[in-house]
């Protein structure tokens, strides 16, 4: 499908993409009911359809009700409604209308036959200034022009954007860009310079892969490139599999989760507000309607106080899920009074203090793995770990407890002490197992998951939906 | 109609001192053509609230506000019998049971009042995620068909259709049937571009330097991994901090004096001076 422009779309194609572009959404997950997707088409009829900014904010505005959505609607945004199309016939709509067009064929006349030096001057001037400027994407869409050409098979040529990132290099202008803004190293504005530059790099890179996305989709397809680009929302990526960028993203998201989870708890002890009948407070009110008990007040239910014992397994297999499970029961020991929490590899170890309300979270989670004392083999093993615990820290599982076990139930072939858990889930008030690895993947290999999960319910968490949807349920 | 344009929302709004982006002209535009309540969620501090008030300014509408909390109920938000008249009137006319269900007892709350309103009307239903799930079910009726039914009386259907706008810190997730009939505008931290105008706009006398610098330090904080990164209002009153101990440079000392005034957890305060390298707080 050859992108069209818009300005000169009739009222068919303009139905037809807009009805392509929600289909592909839905594809990449996004929840767009019809009615969604009719107050769209509605939004379309009053703006200025011209204008691609107000488009995107249109369509988002509509469609995407939940932030976690956007950048899976930028991306495919970009795709179905592209800036500019390559054959040069389409002037880009967001540039500046007033700007003289023979000025701009000569400086992109000029960007095809300068030298790399000079580029990476401009570059660098580009990146000195907001990158909200046109000019900023007009140079980015150059480059990919100029670099971003790639050989991939005999006959077949494609599109990436690395090559137009290794000829440039834009990381090695930092020096020369800190040069320029800053009179004298060091201190406070050198950690502010760079940041602002790091952050207008990866808006350059951002650019690049934009357009990058944007040709390819011209020449196979947009149904395409869409489905191999488009990654699922941050609440819906699997754990085990999350990159590093993707984690500090994830971090963001525990406190608000931790907020969420703590209200929902409290508003359930609220529900079924049925508690005896207060009778002073009843005859107090029936005054205001002349002595007629016209409301009768209750008193309020005695709140249950959950307590929360937490087993964490920090092996390297699934560090980054501990990582996030730690995370997260740092941020629950501020929203309730009685929270302990228990590392173990192989061995286990009380990590509470460590994550006491006030201290910093990233050096709790760095102390935690030189201080504590989990690891014996560097091989996890359940059964011991249940055996330790039982023999040294049993007071902390009691009839108010709920335990909470987050692991991936890979003993090592070791034996799983099925009755010391037994026990000591038999002595708290609930327990739950938390398995970061998809159900499929349970009893393969070292796995003893269906032998525990006869001991303790055991529920698939493999991403901070599935941990959300869980936390509902927990009493 | 409210707005003619997205462009003319920018510049209304901004005569009223609210700096607006695309993303928000655009949704507050559509929100008015289509008739339909404006969403908008977002950290605490980041102007939703603002945002209502800006419009009903920019507009000359009146607004009619509804705080939502928890054990919000329908007596407080929609309408309620006044039963000491009905009492009353009942004691002195003993043929009064009829007619005790009119106007006449009716006490009006904010989202009737706002649905029986002649004039333009904006109205603000703020921190509706603080409120218990039931009253979602509540909103329902009026923010699809703009009406209310009251039992007694029959169906009140709204003589003027008012602005609504909603506004969620997002502590819970709203209904999925509620965000359906709404338009959705995700508010967040602005740009260090966007943070600097309106700093510029809120703060008069603030030297634009040191607007500058405010904006950059702030979008610097926010990088970090803070318990709660500061908000624009904090943004703001930083700034009038330093406009009133006359600082007309913003160097690590001062900022290490004032961080409080941004940052109001001690280990974020902690966090930021050793990140930023900050002189240690005495």
């Amino acid at each position: 499908m050859k992108p069209v422009m818009k300005t000169v779309m009739t009222r068919e194609s303009l139905v037809d993409r807009h009805l392509g572009f929600v289909q592909a959404l839905r594809e990449a997950g996004l929840p767009v009911s019809l009615a969604e997707g009719l107050d769209a088409a509605g939004a379309l009829t009053v703006i200025d359809l011209a204008d691609r900014n107000t488009l995107r904010e249109a369509y988002a505005a509509t469609l995407v009700k939940r932030p976690s959505y956007r950048p899976g609607f930028d991306m495919l945004f970009d795709l179905w409604f592209p800036p500019v199309i390559s054959d040069g016939t389409g002037a880009d709509p967001d540039a500046d209308p007033d700007r003289d067009t023979g000025e701009r064929r000569d400086r992109a006349a000029d960007l095809e036959h300068a030298e790399i030096p000079e580029l990476r001057d401009r570059l660098a001037d580009l990146l000195m200034d907001d990158p909200d400027d046109p000019a900023f994407r007009e140079f980015a869409r150059a480059m990919v022009e100029r670099f971003g050409r790639v050989q991939a098979a005999a006959g077949r040529q494609s599109w990436f954007s690395f090559a137009v990132i290794r000829a440039l290099s834009p990381e090695t202008l930092t020096a020369r860009l800190l040069g320029r803004m800053l009179t004298e190293r060091g201190g406070l504005p050198e950690k502010i310079a760079r940041q602002r530059i790091s952050r207008n790099i990866a808006r350059f890179q951002e650019e690049v892969a934009t357009d990058v996305r944007r040709r390819i989709a011209e020449e196979s397809g947009i149904e395409k490139i869409a489905r191999s680009t488009v990654k699922p929302p941050i609440d819906r990526i699997d754990f085990l599999r999350v990159t590093k960028a993707e984690l500090a993203q994830l971090r963001r998201e525990v406190y608000p989760l931790a907020r969420r989870l703590a209200t929902r708890l409290t508003i359930r002890n609220r529900l079924g507000r049925r508690g005896r009948l207060d009778f002073r407070r009843t005859v107090r009110a029936s005054l205001s309607t002349g002595g007629v008990p016209l409301t009768t007040r209750l008193r309020p239910k005695r709140p249950h106080k959950p307590e929360l014992v937490v087993l964490c397994d920090a092996s390297d297999s699934v560090s980054t899920f501990s990582h996030f499970t730690l995370l997260l029961t740092f941020a629950l020991r501020e929203q309730f009074t009685k929270v302990r929490a228990f590392a173990f590899v192989d061995t286990v170890d009380e990590i509470t203090k460590m994550f006491a309300p006030g201290t910093d979270v990233i050096d709790a989670i760095s102390r935690m793995a030189q201080e504590a004392d989990i690891t014996r083999f560097g091989r996890t093993n359940y059964g011991n770990v249940f055996e330790r615990f039982a023999e040294r820290y049993a007071d902390a599982v009691g009839p108010k407890t709920s335990l909470l076990i987050l692991g991936d139930a890979r003993s090592n072939y070791q034996a799983p002490a099925l009755d010391t858990l037994k026990r000591i889930a038999g002595r708290a008030r609930h327990a739950y197992w938390l398995n970061p690895e998809p159900r499929a993947q349970w009893d393969t290999g070292d796995s003893v998951a269906t032998g525990y999960g006869s001991v303790v319910p055991m529920y698939e968490c493999r991403n901070v939906a599935q941990l959300a949807e869980f936390i509902e349920t927990l009493k | 109609m409210w707005f003619a344009s997205p462009d003319e929302v920018r510049e209304r709004l901004a005569a009223v001192d609210y700096l607006a982006d695309d993303g928000i002209t655009t949704s507050v535009f559509l929100a008015g053509a289509l008739g339909k309540p404006l969403l908008t969620e977002g950290p605490a501090g980041v102007g939703k609230t603002q945002l209502a008030k800006a419009v009903a300014a920019a507009t000359g509408a009146r607004l009619i506000r509804l705080q939502c909390y928890e054990g919000l109920d329908e007596a407080r938000a929609l309408y309620e019998w006044n039963y000491k008249k009905q009492l009353l009137r009942i004691q002195a006319d003993d043929d009064a049971w009829d007619d005790i269900f009119s106007e006449e007892f009716l006490l009006e709350r904010p989202l009737l009042k706002a649905i029986r309103s002649d004039e333009p009307t904006v109205l603000l239903i703020d921190e509706t995620d603080k409120a218990d799930v039931e009253v979602e079910g509540l909103l329902l009726e009026i923010l699809s068909d703009y009406q209310i039914t009251i039992p007694e009386l029959g169906t009140i259907v709204a003589a003027r259709t008012p602005y609504v706008v909603l506004t969620s810190n997002a502590t819970r997730e709203l209904s999925e049937a509620l965000k359906r009939r709404c338009l959705y505008l995700h508010l967040d931290y602005p740009t260090p571009e966007r943070e600097r105008d309106i700093v510029l706009a809120q703060v008069p006398g603030l030297p634009a330097s040191i607007a500058e610098q405010l904006a950059r330090t702030v979008a610097a904080l926010r990088v970090l991994e803070l318990k709660k990164s500061p908000s624009i209002a904090e943004t703001i009153d930083w700034a009038r901090t330093l406009l009133a101990l006359g600082r007309t440079e913003l160097d690590e000392t001062v900022i290490g004096q004032t961080l409080g005034v941004v940052l109001k957890h001690n280990s974020d305060q902690a966090r930021a001076a050793k990140e930023l390298g900050l002189p240690a707080r005495s």
